[in-house]
């Protein structure tokens, strides 16, 4: 029998949440590493009981957890995240020059064809790979040694890389972003890169159409149409149908354009979800309602979606990695808020429900759909 | 024998139940205590120390017999009443945050 599997990253644990294909019970297991900041768990295409847990503390750093059973057990893997030679500098907030320096792993992308190959998106920005199930860490170092390199600067959430978005029909081009730097391609696997920002414009920028400074906050793809992408940027929704090379705003009627995550329905590649925040100064949602926004015409047409949702004082806030969508049939999308609740509709956003109310604030979802 | 307390974050990590205890030989200092420490769990590593330059985390410190040894050189002898066990070597996250 087919179910889902959705894990989340919060403040202070992970948890994995289960149900069978309705989706309307849900099993609560966790916190596993309680106390610690889990920024992202994500499981293996190839097999789903390999999953991958990013691990931090301000105290103690960074760790790699592994489980080959779906999250029941886990064990520690490697932590060592070195950058290839002198690092160098990029751009401090104040437009100094300011040392690389590792701080933690935003996203974890494990590929969709080697079991063993994960990519790793760290602060401050730079992509790792590891090719034997997270024991050792590589650089990609030609991202980070772009000559673009010493003008990116951090966001106010840090200089995170924390999107990687594979291409299904040709692992050597992938994806990525970063805040407050762009997006960047590569088509070689990894080892040149490409900025991919024409068409943005940002408005916290000296040149706001400069060719990196833009603070991205997250890049989604339908499978099936690798060369269109969608963009929540800090404001504005953006869309690609060049795989990156050219983007146009398609925030069309929506509330607010500022938001941080964005998401594409698994059966429907013009079907994509956003969750409109009020400001950058204000990180919750507007009016005190908690609505997701869908397009079916990928971009400018959205409907809110509100359906056991709170549309009354809530000020939540849904970070950047903290929606997902499963492959079942009728597409089930989720989402977890900085209140700690996470949201599942098991029908594409028609309806919602909460699996859980009171977790610590919610960093990631993920889902696994399971047969 | 040397004994090490280390916070219980790490004992957790590490599947460590109560004090850490550790025969070394020759010197026994902060570095080669916590060379001991990691060379027995290896995922510690790069929690207490920084990985390449292996300088003290900024938030975690390092007490014995009531004295503050975080800013003592790594290489310097620990108190005779470390080196015989009688005291323990602390490692110690630092109060911090709400």
């Amino acid at each position: 029998m087919s179910g889902v599997r959705v894990l989340v990253g919060t403040k202070k644990g992970a948890f994995v949440l289960t149900a069978d294909g309705k989706r309307t019970k849900w099993h609560v297991e966790g916190p596993h590493f309680p106390g610690w900041e889990i920024y992202h768990v994500k499981g293996s295409p190839v097999d789903p009981d390999r999953l991958y847990a990013s691990q931090s503390s301000g105290w103690f750093g960074q760790q790699m957890q592994r489980s080959d059973d779906g999250g029941k057990t886990w064990a520690p893997v490697g932590n060592q995240f070195t950058y290839d030679g002198i690092p160098g500098t990029h751009q401090w907030y104040d437009g100094t020059p300011h040392p690389w320096e590792f701080k933690r792993v935003w996203h974890l992308e494990p590929s969709l064809t080697e079991l063993d190959t994960v990519y790793a998106g760290v602060e401050d920005a730079a992509m790792f790979r590891s090719t034997d199930g997270g024991k050792t860490w590589s650089e990609l170092s030609g991202l980070r040694k772009h000559t673009s390199g010493p003008k990116w600067a951090p966001g106010a959430g840090g200089m995170c890389l924390h999107t990687i978005l594979i291409d299904p029909s040709n692992p050597k081009r992938i994806f990525i972003a970063i805040s407050a730097a762009g997006a960047f391609r590569t088509d070689d696997g990894g080892e040149t890169w490409k900025p991919i920002n024409q068409g943005l414009r940002s408005a916290h920028i000296p040149d706001p159409t400069a060719e990196v400074g833009h603070c991205v906050h997250r890049i989604a793809m339908h499978k099936s149409r690798p060369n269109v992408l969608f963009m929540q940027k800090h404001w504005d929704v953006m869309r690609s149908d060049t795989g990156g090379d050219t983007w146009h705003e398609v925030s069309g009627n929506l509330p607010t354009d500022f938001g941080f995550p964005i998401d594409v329905h698994a059966h429907e590649p013009e079907t994509i979800y956003v969750v409109p925040i009020k400001s950058d100064a204000e990180h919750f949602v507007p009016e005190g309602k908690l609505r997701v926004y869908r397009s079916r015409t990928g971009g400018n047409e959205w409907e809110a979606l509100t359906n056991g949702l709170p549309q009354s004082d809530c000020y939540v806030n849904v970070l950047r990695d903290a929606m997902a969508v499963d492959s079942l049939d009728t597409c089930g999308v989720y989402f977890g808020t900085s209140g700690g609740q996470v949201y599942a509709s098991a029908d594409a956003g028609d309806n919602w429900a909460p699996i859980v109310r009171d977790l610590p604030g919610v960093l990631s979802v993920e889902v696994q759909t399971l047969s | 024998m040397i004994r090490v307390e280390l916070p219980s974050p790490l004992r957790v990590l590490a599947r460590i139940d109560g004090e850490v205890r550790l025969d070394i030989e020759g010197r026994v200092t902060q570095r080669s205590v916590l060379d001991a420490v990691e060379a027995r769990y290896p995922m510690l590593r790069g929690t207490i120390r920084d990985h390449v330059t292996q300088k003290r985390r900024p938030f975690v410190r390092f007490f014995a017999c009531e004295e503050d040894l975080s800013h003592e050189s790594p290489d310097d002898a620990l108190p005779d009443a470390v080196a015989s066990g009688d005291e323990p070597y602390l490692v110690i996250g630092a109060v911090a945050g709400g």
